[in-house]
């Protein structure tokens, strides 16, 4: 008995947890699988109607605008945030003083939600409340910057907020990274009079690589779920200049009553990640198997 | 002994009343979203009502989202099969609701009270299900009203315009003093509010019941409509280049400062003049959007299909309260709207809510009293979103009426 318990006490401690997974989400993903090819409106239901909503999903202009927003969000997002983070994280390995408090500093807009950031930049960027009336205040009053309220524009204020919130913990990442690249190397690297700047690309840099990967994978899913930021910035405004996938999704279930759409647009929105992270996983078993 | 005997003899009294108590007993459980102060208070005249007959209140308020937060809870209420007795649900998401089966008729109280001849016909219509009634008028608030600074118009020599050449000719006025023509806040069902009042100043009742209620697409590509579309683009330069996201009540607020002169809403804007101390006739002028006809909002409880006598007597006293003169005059004195019944003394009620009294009389009998589509009362949600998607999307880019226009028949077709 204390031999059975022994040999399958691991696979008991798991039991419930695996089929609270099972069930929470390979079952309720399955189950949105099936509602997205019904016709429910204002509440499921089951009788299979083909591809229909997958039909009004690709008629749907707000929809396509939601997707495009999604792929210059998240292209400028990523990048940028990785960029910027390379960045600090570079200065600050350079063995300064105060090191540890201007961290503290760069990490810190991480500790606020969305919802806060969100706020802050929506009074910042209003055109009567915030950069743009100071710059006219000091006297140039042909100053403009109204990016908030210009719906060509107002995308890419999503992309300056979601970077400063997210920036610091890109920082925070590759500064472990830095860190981790082994001292021998490096010294080597100097004593052979080789400048700063190419033992950081030539050997630091690329040493990184897992921890770019993670880095990408962690922006890369808060890009698709990206949701509050939008709320509290834009409302999705102008117009539905600022959709992203996630507020359309919420739109059609929670405001329009019309749960086939929610459904259809969750399925896409789980494909695009499944894109993202299947190479990933598929990298990461195979050199677990090597 | 003889205590035991008295003892005995009280506690079979109080179970006999006890069970008399549970038989007769109404109760109801009431679902809704009146959430802020002046809705709050007018939801607790109707709480009291309710107690004052003998009735036990549970109250469910949902807060958030104009609603939306409600539908979600109410939704996942009646999926767990446990309906609340009342909710808040109006226009024809009380036919949706009808359709999956799960309201109550209320027809005896309906009848009993002659709800029929005490209502307009199309508001009655709304409270109908196949025949029988299911749901309960609160209150009717108009939606197509144009609100005026009384002093800036005096000031600048302009009168409340009554077609939209005349708004268009005092805005062009009114900037070239230096004036903000039109208070507004760019939010998508804000946008729409405005849209459902030009399509019926410039396309009448009839062309606004073709395009926005029936749905059908000569009107809705037709000139009268691109007219509309063009309307809205010209506004467009009447408003202040910082418009995007602002709320309702700002814009208000932007009328009662005297920094803008008009704002197309519905009359819940009223509430915020008055709550500011302004006067109806002295600081803000009330009138009806330019052109003929009525647009109307109606709140209402629909019933639910709940087991057990309580519930069931609750529901119809719930229906009977709610149409009763007594609620319908306080509550609507308290939330700014009008009675939904006619027969009302409206003599304790404003200015504004007077004309909107007599106006909803007439376009009654004239058969131009429509449902506004902006409000949820004219379709169901996926199409009334479809339409205002468009809306949204023309007011805040520079697409051509025509391109609208297409991309409105196209996004009904699909909204299907």
């Amino acid at each position: 008995m204390t031999r059975w318990l022994q040999d399958n006490m691991p696979k008991i401690v798991l039991a419930p947890s695996f089929i609270a997974v099972m069930v929470f989400v390979y079952g309720f993903i399955g189950w949105t699988a099936w509602v997205s090819l019904t016709r429910s409106r204002l509440m499921p239901r089951y009788e299979l109607d083909s591809f229909i909503q997958y039909e009004r999903l690709a008629d749907s202009p707000r929809f396509e605008t939601a997707m495009v927003n999604l792929a210059i969000f998240g292209t400028l997002f990523i990048v940028i945030a990785m960029v910027l983070g390379l960045l600090l994280a570079i200065l600050l390995d350079q063995k300064i003083r105060t090191e540890g408090a201007i961290r503290t500093i760069y990490l810190y807009p991480m500790a606020l939600s969305m919802i806060v950031t969100g706020t802050a930049w929506k009074w910042i960027l209003n055109p009567e409340l915030g950069i743009e009336a100071t710059v006219k205040g000091w006297g140039f009053a042909n100053f403009e910057f109204n990016w908030l309220v210009d719906q060509d524009m107002a995308i890419y204020t999503v992309v300056l907020a979601a970077v400063w919130q997210s920036s610091g913990f890109v920082m925070a990442l590759f500064l472990a990274g830095l860190r981790s690249v082994d001292e021998e190397i490096i010294k080597a690297a100097q004593v052979d009079g080789i400048p700063t700047w190419r033992v950081y690309s030539a050997i630091i840099i690329p040493s990184m690589a897992p921890i770019f990967l993670s880095a990408f994978i962690v922006l890369a899913h808060l890009a698709i779920k990206a949701f509050d930021l939008v709320i509290a910035l834009t409302g999705g405004g102008p117009g539905y200049a600022t959709d992203l996938p996630a507020t359309y999704m919420y739109a059609m279930a929670f405001s329009r009553g019309d749960i086939g759409q929610a459904a259809s647009s969750a399925m896409v929105m789980m494909l695009v990640v499944f894109t993202i992270v299947v190479p990933y996983l598929y990298s990461e078993l195979r050199t677990k198997n090597d | 002994m003889k205590s035991y005997v008295l003892s005995t003899a009280s506690a079979i009294a109080v179970c006999a009343a006890g069970a008399a108590f549970a038989e007769g007993h109404a109760e109801a459980e009431v679902l809704h979203y009146w959430t802020s102060g002046g809705e709050a208070k007018s939801v607790a005249v109707l709480q009291e009502e309710f107690a004052a007959n003998g009735g036990t209140w549970t109250d469910m308020p949902v807060a958030g989202g104009g609603g939306d937060a409600a539908g979600t809870a109410l939704r996942a209420r009646v999926l767990s099969g446990n309906a609340p007795t009342a909710a808040q649900i109006k226009g024809p998401a009380i036919q949706e609701w009808f359709a999956e089966g799960v309201l109550a008729d209320i027809s005896s109280v309906a009848e009993a009270n002659d709800w029929a001849n005490l209502l307009p016909a199309s508001i009655a219509a709304h409270m109908q299900c196949d025949g029988t009634w299911c749901a309960a008028p609160v209150n009717v608030h108009r939606v197509d009203w144009i609100w005026a600074n009384t002093e800036i118009l005096a000031a600048n020599g302009i009168e409340m315009p009554t077609t939209w050449d005349e708004f268009n000719a005092a805005a062009e006025k009114l900037q070239a003093a230096g004036i903000i023509p039109l208070a507004h806040g760019g939010q998508a069902w804000q946008d729409a509010t405005v849209f459902e009042t030009v399509v019926l100043g410039l396309g009448g009742a009839e062309f606004y019941q073709a395009a926005l209620v029936d749905l059908d697409p000569e009107a809705l590509t037709s000139d009268t409509m691109i007219a509309a579309f063009d309307q809205m683009r010209t506004m467009r330069g009447y408003v202040d280049p910082n418009f995007s996201g602002r709320d309702w009540n700002l814009a208000t607020a932007m009328v009662m400062n005297g920094e803008a002169a008009f704002q197309i809403m519905g009359d819940w804007a009223k509430g915020e003049f008055l709550a500011a101390g302004k006067v109806p006739g002295v600081d803000f002028t009330c009138a009806s959007t330019p052109g003929d006809g009525y647009l109307y909002n109606v709140d209402s409880f629909a019933m639910f299909s709940v087991e057990g006598d309580g519930k069931a007597a609750g529901q119809e006293l719930l229906a009977e309260l709610i149409m009763g003169p007594t609620f319908q005059e306080v509550f609507n004195m308290n939330k700014g709207s009008i009675p939904a019944r006619t027969d009302v003394d409206l003599s304790g009620f404003d200015e504004c809510a007077q004309i909107s009294a007599a106006d909803m009389a007439s376009t009654n009998e004239g058969g131009t009293l429509m449902p506004s589509y902006a409000h949820g009362m004219a379709l169901f949600g996926a199409q009334s979103g479809a339409i205002t998607d468009v809306v949204t999307a023309h007011f805040n880019s520079d697409m051509s009426s025509e391109e609208a226009v297409q991309m409105l028949s196209q996004a009904v077709a699909n909204s299907q």
